[in-house]
């Protein structure tokens, strides 16, 4: 693998000045390949991960599983593509199962996100069928638990 | 009253571990960066936790048979024939124990007869000599060093050897030093225990860490497994060092020896601590590899960062310690150590906690998050630099 991909993965945080020290680069040629995996594809972007409440974040969640007319050709990749194009939608998955499509869908509040649902999805050609469920709670979000209190490092300072 | 007089005297005789002064000072640091642990930065994989508390809710609250869950001696079995190539029946040559650490304890006191010579290279874990000493053996330190990339040569143990030894203590790859020895001079190393008459105690706690190569058991080297005890543990490759859980494969007859020391001290290890060593051993490899190749990538560039820095620092073939040599700044170990705590704020081991031979040395573990690991380099290179103008 990469070792920049690498790095990004493991070494979560780290600035570019850092990485270009552990991987013995300069910064510039980081930039360089971080450049080349966004061009590539590999790389889609970069953002945080936070533990907003819904008051802060001012956005609810749903996912919402999607029951599609396949077509002949490309199956179910054109109706996936225009869904995913949506703002709304987070993430879009095609699932084996009782369903098609899986969507993740952000909404400022439920009546946006219903709305989305019944006006936009919903009424798509070739949409049979959706069945909406809202978030309550996230317990872990891409790796990171969510507990209560920041939890101190046990570790001692000192051992043999 | 004065009642250290009660004291007895091969206890009161033995100094206190280094490491512990060094601790005292840099707990009352706040905030210091501390590369001076001897343990992973991972908590125990999540799965293997999960075995433990599972262990709790089915009423696994009692004691086991004194060698230990026969469950784990299989798998320990399993594990050592396949990784180590040696095999060892889980009826009678496993012995599970509290941590290496006790599997020490119990051989030395189950094979030393009073004034015993045992052998044991240094710079080395601070409890080899004490061991020792313990079980009232004299303890003959080998040397190894820097320029050998602290692999134990058969020069040094022969310069080192004298009438009435009867043991030998390995721990390849070492804490402090990374050191470990090829093939080769394993073999090296069993010929002489052989023509001596040795028999060896080797501790390989941190053999899944080896990075170079591949790592040689002596006890796997023909005519060895009748006089070694092999020792194994979970606490560094699991990441598992609270649990404290080990064992110890060897012989029948040895193995029975130290099982009745067991038997009479400790009684057997914790029920809860074998159940998630079972689980370790069973589907733990996938998270310990991905652990191993963390500790890889950081070795890499800390290694290298102290040798930027000017501090020699040879590459450790093994474990999760760099022991770079500081002798060039003018400093001792421990002046360099506690100067670097006082005005950086890091934490780092002076070598001579793992004896004479680790002067000059100091002891950094990199089993800590790359975010540490660069600030501590880079604070050490200013204090270095800062020592240079002097
Ligand atoms: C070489 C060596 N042996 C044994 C131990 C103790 O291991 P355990 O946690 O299994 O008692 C350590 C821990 O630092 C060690 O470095």
């Amino acid at each position: 693998m990469n070792p920049v991909l690498k790095l990004l993965l493991e070494g979560g945080s780290l600035t570019t000045a850092q990485m270009a020290q552990v991987l013995k680069l300069s910064e510039a040629d980081v930039n360089r390949e971080l450049d080349t995996l966004k061009k590539n594809g590999v790389l889609l972007g970069m953002r945080p991960i936070l533990n907003l409440s819904q008051e802060d974040s001012g956005v609810v969640r749903a996912v919402i599983e999607v029951r599609l007319t396949p077509e002949r050709g490309g199956g179910f990749n054109r109706l996936a593509g225009r869904i995913a194009r949506f703002d709304e939608v987070e993430s879009c998955y095609l699932m084996s199962g009782g369903y098609d499509l899986m969507i993740i869908v952000n909404g400022a509040s439920l009546q946006k996100v219903a709305a989305f649902v019944s006006e936009k999805l919903s009424t798509i050609e070739g949409v049979l069928s959706t069945a909406t469920h809202f978030m309550l709670r996230s317990y872990k979000e891409h790796g990171f638990l969510i507990e209560n209190a920041a939890q101190e490092n046990e570790r001692l300072k000192v051992a043999p | 009253m004065d009642n250290s007089k009660f004291i007895a005297k091969h206890v009161a005789g033995l100094p206190k571990s280094g490491i512990r002064d060094f601790f005292d000072i840099v707990a009352k640091m706040k905030d210091a960066i501390s590369l001076g642990v001897g343990e992973p930065d991972f908590d125990t994989p999540w799965h293997i936790r999960e075995a433990g508390i599972y262990a709790l809710e089915k009423g696994k609250t009692h004691y086991t048979s004194n060698l230990g869950l026969i469950e784990l001696r299989r798998a320990i079995s399993k594990y050592v024939e396949k990784n180590y190539s040696v095999s060892y029946s889980p009826e009678n040559e496993i012995l599970i124990t509290v941590g290496v650490s006790e599997a020490l304890d119990l051989a030395c006191r189950a094979l030393i007869n009073p004034g015993d010579k045992v052998m044991y290279h240094q710079p080395c874990y601070v409890s080899y000599m004490p061991g020792i000493v313990l079980a009232h053996g004299i303890a003959v330190p080998v040397p190894t060093f820097a320029k050998d990339n602290f692999a134990l040569t058969v020069d040094a143990l022969r310069a080192a050897w004298q009438p009435g030894c009867k043991l030998l203590m390995l721990n390849l790859p070492c804490n402090p030093t990374g050191g470990t020895c090829d093939r080769a001079q394993i073999e090296a190393i069993a010929k002489f225990a052989v023509e001596k008459d040795l028999i060896v105690l080797s501790d390989e706690i941190y053999s899944e860490l080896t990075f170079e190569g591949v790592h040689t058991s002596i006890a796997s080297i023909p005519g060895m497994k009748e006089r070694t005890i092999f020792l194994h543990g979970f606490s560094k490759a699991f990441a598992m060092t609270g649990w404290r859980i080990g064992y110890a494969c060897g012989p029948a007859t040895l193995i029975e020896a130290m099982m009745k020391v067991h038997q009479y001290s400790m009684l057997c290890a914790s029920i809860i601590a074998q159940e998630g060593a079972i689980e370790a051993l069973v589907r733990g490899e996938d998270a310990m590899k991905k652990m191993r190749d963390q500790y890889h990538r950081r070795r890499d560039f800390i290694v290298r960062r102290f040798n930027e820095i000017g501090l020699k620092c040879h590459l450790p073939r093994g474990s999760f310690y760099a022991f770079p040599d500081i002798s060039k700044t003018g400093m001792n170990e421990k002046d360099f150590a506690i100067g670097l705590l006082q005005e950086t704020k890091v934490a780092i081991v002076p070598g001579s906690a793992f004896g004479e031979n680790g002067k000059g040395f100091c002891r950094a573990c990199f089993a800590t998050s790359y975010e540490q690991l660069i600030e501590a380099g880079n604070r050490i290179e200013k204090y270095v630099q800062n020592l240079a103008k002097k």
